[in-house]
């Protein structure tokens, strides 16, 4: 789950990590209130959106005055804010944080990563800050310092004096780099984040180490223990179609196509997508059932599918281990029915209770294209797509 | 028949033997030959689970069975506590299904997992997993036993339903399974790809390993590395995920691509390099294997 900018910096405040002065504003008239209420003569409109590179598209402006700062609040609220990371569509900025402006002397890049190769905690520092770390890694590799850390201990003083020191940091700056530093792995631990990113840390000309930007992301299956960080979720982020299946409890991830999957299993689902592709389709969606599931919820899996109106045909692949295609059966069934289907559906089954399955949906009387196997269901719902569209250029 | 993990002789222990999924799997389980010799459920020892005797703990257990291989069925906020119970108890392998660990408990667990000598370190498979199979023998897990014929290919994967349609596709064309591990889709797992392709170079009862591979994470690339230097076997591999888009998790909570090297198609050409015959589609495993063991 990510979380705003503004929501990360007010959590790593609380483990010691230096901020600029800010408030949070829903209008223009807000954000003129809110500069007024801090110190300086510029500030920093910045819009709050799950993405990064917001400057590049407009998002993060420096004002002068108080029409300067109404004048980009109009211009951010209610836009959908379009970023090399949001995708075409961009993500609708609703909230605004508004902060005093910062004289930097130094920008630093500060990252803290679950690294799948050490299955640790590990900190990635650059004196090179400012840039995407995709690229300092692509321009400037030799300027990455990384540190492991040992979960038995946690991060110690020493760790951060190293990095701080290979940054070339001011001598006299060190108690506040380790105090950052450490803070941010606290943070980490302690919330259980899966990344913590700080782009840049600055060094200020009056010579203090603050967090300009702060980005946190955090563990879904850590979230049942930390309620404080579940409240932090901003569904207006999210695509709608992912929000409405994951408050069902189901695996979903909307993409462009037409052609809606349910499947169980992750792997499966992934290979039941590609085979679309091969198959000359597009998928519209990653949905993974899960195990054990009843009619109620493969009804359900319909449901979520469909409220994509993109999707014209609709491929329901399962390969039951503890799962049972009599249940499944059942409820694709139900979901024609009910849901008043139209468009073409291939079914198919596999695993335990395999026969029963094929029995109810055959004995339904109602037009399910059904398939044996994976490549057979990919190829026959593809090809009834095609036919239900008038008749195209290049067509047969 | 040994082939690797798990045989007929394996004396199995069930933590989370009560509960409703444990007790389901583990009736299934004995059902098919598995040598299951108790459970662990804290404060119901002393009593019996469909005739099965109940420990409180898993040192209990293993004094008073001589248990050597743990299931754990427990769900996922205790799972990390459990496995490191086992791990202390002297367990030798121990498989977890639990689907919802958090990563962080996942760290604790691989450290502590290091204050055991190599020799005496418990080998944790999984989690998020569908289970270990030798068909004809035993398993422990979710899978079901019927699709998997008895026979000399290793199948490791992340996939659970993946691993399936792989299996049943071989028996289709008379092809058996030795042993089938399934690793996990977790980011922060027990066995890699490399060690259980390591128990099969060295299995007598297996000729050839089927790797069921997914985008993110190196452990298909370390994979690759250790079967061009030190596997004679062959090794046919497939990679799911050809059409997912970057930084997204697809389901699986380790399947998302975010470094260089992790996409399917990356993987497809690590993999092919060091030798490995590719699986092109989820629907060739059964031809790609018959070729391959030819």
């Amino acid at each position: 789950m990510d979380i705003h900018e503004y929501q990360a910096k007010d959590l790593l405040k609380r483990f010691g990590v230096n901020v600029p002065r800010g408030g949070i504003a829903y209008s223009p008239e807000q954000a003129v209130y809110r500069a007024s209420e801090l110190s300086g003569d510029k500030w920093v409109v910045k819009a709050q959106i799950h993405s990064g590179a917001r400057g590049k598209a407009g998002g993060v402006r420096i004002c002068a005055d108080e029409s300067e700062i109404s004048e980009a609040a109009q211009w951010m609220l209610g836009r959908m804010l379009v970023t090399h990371q949001t995708g075409p569509q961009g993500k609708l900025v609703s909230r605004l944080y508004i902060e005093e402006a910062t004289k930097i002397a130094q920008e630093i890049y500060l990252g803290f990563v679950l690294d799948r190769k050490e299955e640790r905690v590990v900190v990635v520092a650059s004196a090179q800050g400012g840039m995407e770390i995709e690229d300092i890694s692509a321009n400037e590799p030799d300027s990455i310092i990384r540190s492991v850390v040992d979960p038995a201990v946690g991060m110690q003083a020493f760790q951060a004096r190293e990095i701080a020191f290979s940054l070339g940091l001011d001598p006299a700056l060190i108690p506040q780099a380790v105090k950052t530093i450490t803070g941010c792995y606290r943070a980490m631990a302690e919330l259980d984040a899966n990344m913590v990113e700080i782009n840049p840390l600055v060094v200020t000309q009056s010579g203090e180490i603050m967090a300009l930007d702060a980005k946190m992301s955090f563990d879904d299956n850590a979230l049942y223990r930390r309620p404080e960080i579940s409240e932090l979720r901003d569904k207006s982020q999210e695509d709608s179609r992912e929000t409405f299946a994951e408050d069902r409890g189901l695996a979903y991830i909307g993409l462009d196509g037409e052609i809606g999957c349910i499947v169980n299993g992750a792997g499966l689902a992934m290979a039941t997508l590609d085979m679309i592709k091969m198959a000359g389709g597009e998928p519209a969606n990653f949905l993974d059932v899960g195990g054990g599931a009843s009619p109620e919820r493969v009804l359900m899996s319909f449901k979520a599918v469909l409220n994509d109106r993109n999707v014209e045909a609709i491929l329901v692949n399962i390969f039951a281990g503890i799962n049972r295609c009599d249940w499944v059966a059942e409820g694709v069934v139900r979901a024609y029915k009910e849901l008043d289907l139209s468009m073409p559906l291939v079914v198919r089954l596999s695993g335990t209770n395999v026969d029963q399955g094929r029995r109810i949906i055959k004995e339904s009387g109602l037009p399910i294209i059904t398939a044996e196997t994976l490549v057979d269901a990919a190829n026959l719902v593809v090809n009834a797509w095609k036919d239900t569209k008038p008749a195209q250029k290049g067509a047969a | 028949m040994m082939a690797i993990l798990i045989d007929k002789s394996t004396r199995v222990l069930v933590t989370g033997l009560t509960g409703r999924i444990g007790s389901f799997h583990t009736q299934d389980m004995i059902a098919h030959g598995t040598n299951v010799v108790g459970g662990v459920t804290p404060g119901k020892g002393g009593t019996k689970h469909n005739g099965l005797p109940v420990f409180n703990t898993v040192k209990g257990a293993v004094a008073e069975t001589g248990a050597d291989l743990v299931i754990c069925f427990v769900p996922p906020p205790f799972a990390a506590d459990s496995i490191m119970e086992a791990a202390d108890a002297g367990i030798k392998t121990c498989v977890c299904i639990a689907d919802g660990i958090p990563a962080q408990d996942m760290i604790q667990v691989k450290r502590y997992m290091r204050r055991y000598k190599a020799e005496k370190r418990m080998r944790l498979i999984g989690p998020n997993c569908a289970g270990i199979i030798t068909p004809g023998e035993a398993f422990a897990g979710l899978m079901p036993p019927s699709i998997y014929l008895p026979g000399r290919i290793g199948i490791v994967g992340r996939s659970g339903t993946l691993g399936y349609e792989a299996a049943s596709q071989m028996k289709e064309r008379g092809i058996g399974v030795s042993t089938s591990v399934g690793i996990g889709g977790d980011p922060i797992n027990g066995s890699s790809f490399r060690d259980v392709l390591e128990l099969f170079e060295n299995d007598p009862d297996t000729d050839a390993v089927v790797m069921v591979g997914e985008i993110g994470g190196p452990q298909e690339a370390e994979a690759a590395a250790y079967i061009r230097d030190h596997m004679n076997k062959p090794v046919a591999a497939y990679v799911a995920g050809l059409s997912a888009p970057k930084g997204r998790r697809m389901g699986h909570a380790g399947a998302i691509v975010s470094a260089f090297g992790e996409s399917a198609q990356e993987k497809v050409e690590i993999l092919s390099e060091a030798g490995v015959t590719i699986v092109p589609t989820p629907s060739s495993f059964g031809g790609v294997v018959e070729k391959m063991v030819a």
